[in-house]
């Protein structure tokens, strides 16, 4: 914290000790990006350098393919080897910034002849962009509240266990770079309003547009923005700053947005897009209204205020009229799914099974918030104070930002991700203020205590006046424009910019306000720094744990400890070499969708659907066939061209994720497009059971049938460890499926389509008679998409 | 006109076959005496059938010299002669003896040779319960250009789980050996075919290829990395597999399945990973002693009959264990040659070996024939490229794991081009950030 010294013989001191803060402030820069990055290498060194999860996987596959075919093959890829026999357009489908910022990384060392793998490159993506978010994040809390509070963000964000969550090497995934994209972005924005320079506002909108490229949650800038410049205008605050920070960014970041495929006009046509149009009007009015103002007589100007309204208010209703009109006639009210479930919570567990069934899009329990930002959660409202005090551009965009983000986080646990910044910008600030006062104290009294020993005055008069002038509690944020007003003067070659200067001139500088020395007595401040100290080092503990044992888990290795060692269960891996090596390329294996990335990635084998869940009939196809008897089955399989069916069943070792226990979603979801499967069949007292308390449907269907196939003769009983009781239907053959893989834990079951019969020519007559006979008593009693 | 060699005759072959394991390996005493109206040989014919040339991985020779117990045997070499071919498509090849055969000499080879796929299962396709059965088929009188005066076949299986066997008289079979012959004065060029169908559960892996990548450092480091394409060559796996057979009888279940293979690496080897494309490969283990290193590897499945799966193993190794100094200046790198997975053919072997930046003239001295060229590949930072001589063979056996040199001449300061690359890159972007701070590219005055 430079204050500024007017005296020339100190000029010289301070421009030394501004040098020493530099370096030491960029010193800790680097220290708070190795922690960043180091943190999220437990997953690689407990585990091993792979990709993790679910989503991973297909990003991984999409950076190979990139990498391997380049850019234009990129963007005209149509993926044939997925969602069998639709295919998926992946180019126009993807957000690519992710897939682009590894492929351009990996390109680049290569062409530096650093010969590292794609892998190697994806795995380590995650890693390096937190610690670009942990500066950025310094960056954006050094506008809103100074240096110290910035490095103090910094530190806090480099190990929030929320974004380590998403974050640890190997989690290859659009939320690793679109959180450094979105700090960024609002740190562009908060310098473009603070310095009102047109260089920033150009910044701030490519930044947008790699925000655009790398993940959906760009809505929530484009609408956070809008809100914050409508909350600026309401309360008086509109400036020439403001509209340079907004208008460029809505007509550049538009226009930029709309060359990513998969927005493309999306970008003037959603509504999610909407405020930021309408806001961008309003400024404009409210740009022209003060420059009328400034043209008028009060007198006159009060006149036309009155003309204008009314008639402005017609024209606005009759427009806004026309637009509720417009969007209430499109069936979704012109929003998508996911944002509508944003707005209302329960609109996704009530029309759109397929997300409700993902974990991540649950709303939250309170102890996830414990466990995802920790001891942040009581920082935050100490920071929310600290940021009124005073209430600048900068720190009411900060506060506006924590609330929208809460309330989201509420809504659904994977967007705990975007109040994981927030929290820590604000933490950040709140514990910056605290030290600073308490330190400040400390000084204070020490330097009453040496008072009268005239030896150390030139140092205590120095202390003194360093007292005085950050007496104020808002001091820093108070010096930030002036140490730009004066750094010129003291040396005009410095790296400060032609803009900063320009803007110096037109930030009004606020009187200082003069407010008492806030000083607290000796004892009660050491205190408070202990204790401070040792909830910072409470937040460190529980990062590290969160780190190494709650999120690093890649989740396609499983491990246990047990008496004899640790024990690795890796049949996922197992059974996709299998597929890979041993089927044929084009073979169509069937599973479940949480399988369909892993499969196309590792197995390289085409599957019928995938965590893309872009088509909801044909996932509830196969949620249909899985929940349908053997035969039905099978006829559903044979006519989407499946040669292989991948159940994964955790019943022999206790592996709870499993296909059973997901059956649930099969049922609602396939019941939800094919009514001959009625959820009530499947259920005994409201509850999905394998037991001897099952109802027959449930005993009967394929799911079923593929979990168990011989499970009873491996101890006798059939004892499900998941489920934790003995299943109901024991001894049964398959007829239509043969087991042709299994892996050692029986984690994953591999079966293949039996070929249809030859026919034989006496039993010709019978066994068209019968085909006919059941499929009009099919088509009588129930509806099946396959007749 | 008749050729010297013609004068030969056996007087004794012994020919003892190995089909213990699934390369078949043939160990062949002869008798030989010249004539003694004919001039001296120096070369003596060996007779092979179209089909065993074509799966002949290696032949060996070997003269015994001395009497009793100064008996000392002397390796000859064996080439492909270039001689006409004899009837039926049957290819010679001919054994160079270091001294000439005189008249009326008589002297006694041992040959060692190993066929590589020869053993062809029947049936083709098992089940995972079926034991693996497979034909062998020979020759009961040694095909020879030569007059045989007296000579007998062994066969040995490893087991005496044997379905059936020619019979040609005088035939007898003890235990898990049949015995053929003696066969007494048979003409130049005679063949009698046998089939031999028999019980083989050892596992027939075959490496369809296998890439070996020797990265030299002279900071102190060989980096090896091994890729294999491994295959189970045996009888072709039909229907089910069955995991609760598998594991709950493992006896009868899978027989002639493998799960895990042995792979004997150097002494003193570090660093040592197993994995393939998609990961870690956690089943694997290490034993090392001061002799040798062994590394016992289980594939992600067992690997039956007609399953392909594919990995890489890569370890490193002390530098000063194989690089040295030979007597004009030029350093040589000692490897071995093969493949380490014991008792596996490799079909296709690629051996790469990358010499350090800055290496000039490189040679391999190998001691068999073998397509050999030179290539450059980039490495970590590298300017002007490695140099890298690759050798390539195929049908290659455990009996190929014996030394070779690659000889090249190096200037140690390559070894300081990176780093100094890097210092003066940094440095360079130092400069340039002061420069940069000393600059005003502002348009307008202050």
């Amino acid at each position: 914290m430079a204050e500024p010294e007017s005296s020339t013989a100190a000029a010289g001191g301070s421009r030394l000790r501004n040098a020493c803060g530099g370096v030491l402030c960029a010193f800790t820069l680097l220290l708070i990006g190795v922690l960043a990055f180091s943190i999220r290498l437990f997953s690689v060194i407990k585990y091993e350098s792979v990709i993790h999860e679910f989503d991973p996987y297909f990003n991984f596959r999409v950076t190979q393919f990139l990498s391997k075919n380049g850019i234009y093959e990129f963007w005209n890829w149509f993926d044939d080897r997925t969602w069998y026999p639709l295919g998926r357009v992946i180019g126009g489908t993807v957000y690519p910034g992710l897939t682009l910022t590894a492929g351009t990384i990996w390109w680049l060392l290569n062409s530096l002849n650093i010969p590292l793998s794609v892998e190697t490159v994806c795995v380590f993506t995650a890693p390096i962009f937190s610690a670009n978010a942990s500066w950025a994040t310094y960056l954006l809390t050094k506008e809103a509240k100074g240096t110290g509070a910035g490095l103090m963000a910094a530190a806090i964000l480099a190990m929030v266990p929320s974004y380590i969550s998403r974050s640890v090497a190997g989690s290859y995934d659009n939320e690793a770079v679109a959180i450094f994209a979105l700090i960024f972005t609002f740190y562009l924005y908060v310098k473009t309003l603070n310095t009102g320079s047109l260089f920033y506002a150009t910044l701030n909108a490519l930044s947008y547009f790699y925000m655009v490229c790398s993940w959906g949650g760009y809505t929530f800038i484009i609408n956070l923005i809008p809100i914050h410049v409508l909350l600026c205008i309401v309360t008086g605050r509109y400036s020439s700053r403001l509209y340079i920070a907004y208008a460029p960014l809505v007509i550049l970041g538009t226009l930029l947005a709309a060359l990513v495929p998969v927005v493309g006009f999306n970008a003037v046509m959603t509504s999610e897009h909407f405020a930021s149009f309408l806001v961008f009007i309003i400024l404009h009015v409210v740009a022209l209204v003060y420059y009328i103002k400034g043209l008028l007589t009060p007198r006159l100007f009060k006149v036309a205020m009155t003309l204008v309204i009314t008639v402005g208010l017609a024209v606005c209703f009759a427009v806004i009229a026309i637009l509720i009109a417009l969007v209430a006639s499109s069936p979704t009210k012109g929003w998508s799914g996911r944002s509508l479930s944003l707005l209302d919570p329960t609109y996704a567990s009530k029309y759109i099974p397929i997300i409700a069934s993902v974990s991540e899009h649950q709303p939250p329990t309170w102890p996830s918030y414990f466990m995802d930002i920790n001891v942040l959660a009581f920082l935050i409202p100490a920071g929310i104070i600290s940021c009124f005090l005073p209430l600048s551009d900068a720190s009411s965009f900060v506060v506006l930002y924590l609330v929208t983000a809460v309330y989201f986080s509420g809504v659904m646990v994977r967007l705990m991700l975007v109040l994981a910044p927030a929290a820590c910008i604000l933490s950040g600030i709140a514990l910056s203020e605290a030290f600073d006062v308490l330190t400040r104290s400390v000084k204070y009294q020490l330097s009453k205590l040496f008072d009268d020993s005239p030896a150390a005055s030139g140092d205590s008069s120095a202390e003194s006046s360093s007292a005085s002038t950050v007496s104020t509690n808002s001091a820093k944020n108070e010096t930030r424009p002036e140490k730009t007003e004066t750094a010129p003067k003291e040396k005009p070659s410095k790296k400060n910019r032609k803009k900063e200067k320009e803007v110096a001139e037109s930030v009004p500088v606020k009187p200082k306000k003069e407010k008492k020395l806030l000083v607290l007595p000796m004892e009660a401040s050491v205190l408070g720094i202990l204790l401070l100290i040792v909830l910072g080092g409470f937040y460190v503990v529980h990062c590290v744990w969160a780190a190494a044992e709650a999120y690093s888990a890649p989740s396609i290795v499983l491990t246990s400890r047990s008496r004899d060692g640790l024990h690795v269960f890796d049949d996922f891996r197992e059974a996709y070499a299998w597929l890979s090596h041993n089927t044929d390329v084009d073979d169509k294996v069937a599973s479940w969708w949480d399988y369909g990335y892993q499969t196309t990635a590792m197995a390289n084998r085409t599957v019928i659907v995938d965590n893309n869940t872009w088509n909801n009939t044909h996932i509830a196809t196969v949620g249909t066939a899985m929940s349908s008897p053997e035969k039905a089955a099978w006829e559903i399989f044979n006519s989407l061209d499946v040669k292989y069916v991948l159940v994964v069943f955790g019943g022999l070792v206790g592996y709870p994720s499993d296909d059973i226990n997901k059956f649930l979603w099969m049922v609602r979801i396939g019941g939800g497009v094919f009514p001959h499967i009625k959820e009530p069949d499947y259920l005994r007292d409201g509850n999905y059971r394998v037991d001897a308390q099952g109802t027959p449907t449930m005993l009967n269907c394929l799911m079923y049938k593929l979990c168990y196939y011989r499970f009873v003769e491996t101890d006798g009983k059939g004892f499900d460890r998941v489920r934790g009781y003995e299943i109901g239907k024991k001894h049964f053959k398959l007829t239509h499926f043969e087991e042709v893989f299994t892996t050692h834990h029986w984690m994953v079951r591999i079966y293949k389509l039996k070929p249809q019969k030859n026919r034989v020519r006496g039993k010709l007559k019978k066994l068209k008679s019968g085909s006919k006979a059941s499929s009009t008593n099919a088509a009588g009693r129930k509806k099946n998409p396959w007749q | 006109p008749p050729m010297p060699e013609d004068s030969i005759r056996v007087i004794s072959a012994e020919k003892r076959i190995d089909l213990t394991s699934p390369i078949v390996k043939v160990f062949l005493t002869l008798k030989l005496e010249n004539d003694a109206t004919a001039p001296e040989a120096s070369q003596v014919l060996l007779a092979f059938t179209p089909t065993e040339v074509e799966h002949l991985a290696i032949v060996k020779a070997t003269r015994a010299e001395g009497k009793r117990k100064k008996k000392i045997y002397v390796p000859l070499s064996v080439k492909a002669s270039d001689l006409a071919a004899a009837p039926n498509g049957a290819r010679l090849y001919s054994i160079l003896l270091s001294t000439p055969l005189k008249p009326a000499e008589v002297t006694t080879l041992e040959v060692f040779y190993a066929l590589t796929h020869s053993l062809e299962p029947f049936p083709a396709e098992i089940t995972q319960s079926d034991p693996q059965l497979v034909y062998y088929r020979d020759s009961a009188v040694l095909l020879s250009p030569y007059h045989v005066l007296e000579q007998v076949t062994y066969i040995k299986m490893p087991s005496n789980r044997v379905e059936s066997f020619t019979r040609v008289d005088p035939t007898s079979r003890a235990g898990n050996e049949v015995k053929y012959g003696a066969y007494n004065n048979q003409l130049p060029n005679s063949y009698v075919p046998i089939l031999v169908h028999y019980e083989n559960n050892r596992p027939f892996a075959v490496v369809e290829e296998f890439v070996r990548k020797v990265e030299i450092s002279h900071w102190g480091n060989v980096q090896i990395t091994e890729q294999y394409k491994l295959k189970h060559g045996g009888a072709q796996h039909k229907g089910v597999f069955s995991r609760l057979e598998y594991q709950s009888r493992p006896s009868i279940s899978g027989v002639s399945s493998f799960k895990n293979l042995l792979a004997r690496l150097p002494p003193r080897v570090h660093s040592v990973y197993y994995r393939d494309e998609i990961g870690n490969i956690s089943s694997s283990h290490l034993r090392s002693d001061s002799h040798k290193s062994e590394l016992e590897i289980e594939p992600r499945y067992p690997l039956f009959g007609g399953w392909h799966c594919t990995f890489t193993i890569g370890y490193g190794l002390p530098l000063q264990d194989f690089l040295f100094e030979s007597d004009d200046g030029r350093r040589y790198i000692n490897l071995t040659f093969g493949c380490p997975l014991l008792d596996t053919v490799v079909d296709d072997l690629t051996i790469k070996v990358v010499l350090p930046e800055g290496s000039t003239s490189p040679q391999a001295v190998v001691p068999f024939l073998m397509e050999q060229y030179l290539e450059t590949s980039y490495s970590y930072l590298d300017v002007v490229g490695r140099t890298t001589v690759v050798l390539k063979k195929r049908n290659v056996v455990g009996e190929h794991n014996v030394p070779f040199q690659v000889y090249y001449e190096f200037n140690p300061i390559f070894m300081l081009a990176e780093p100094l690359m890097l210092i003066s890159a940094v440095f360079l972007f130092f400069v340039a950030c002061i420069a940069y701070l000393h600059m005003d590219l502002s348009i307008g005055k202050s």
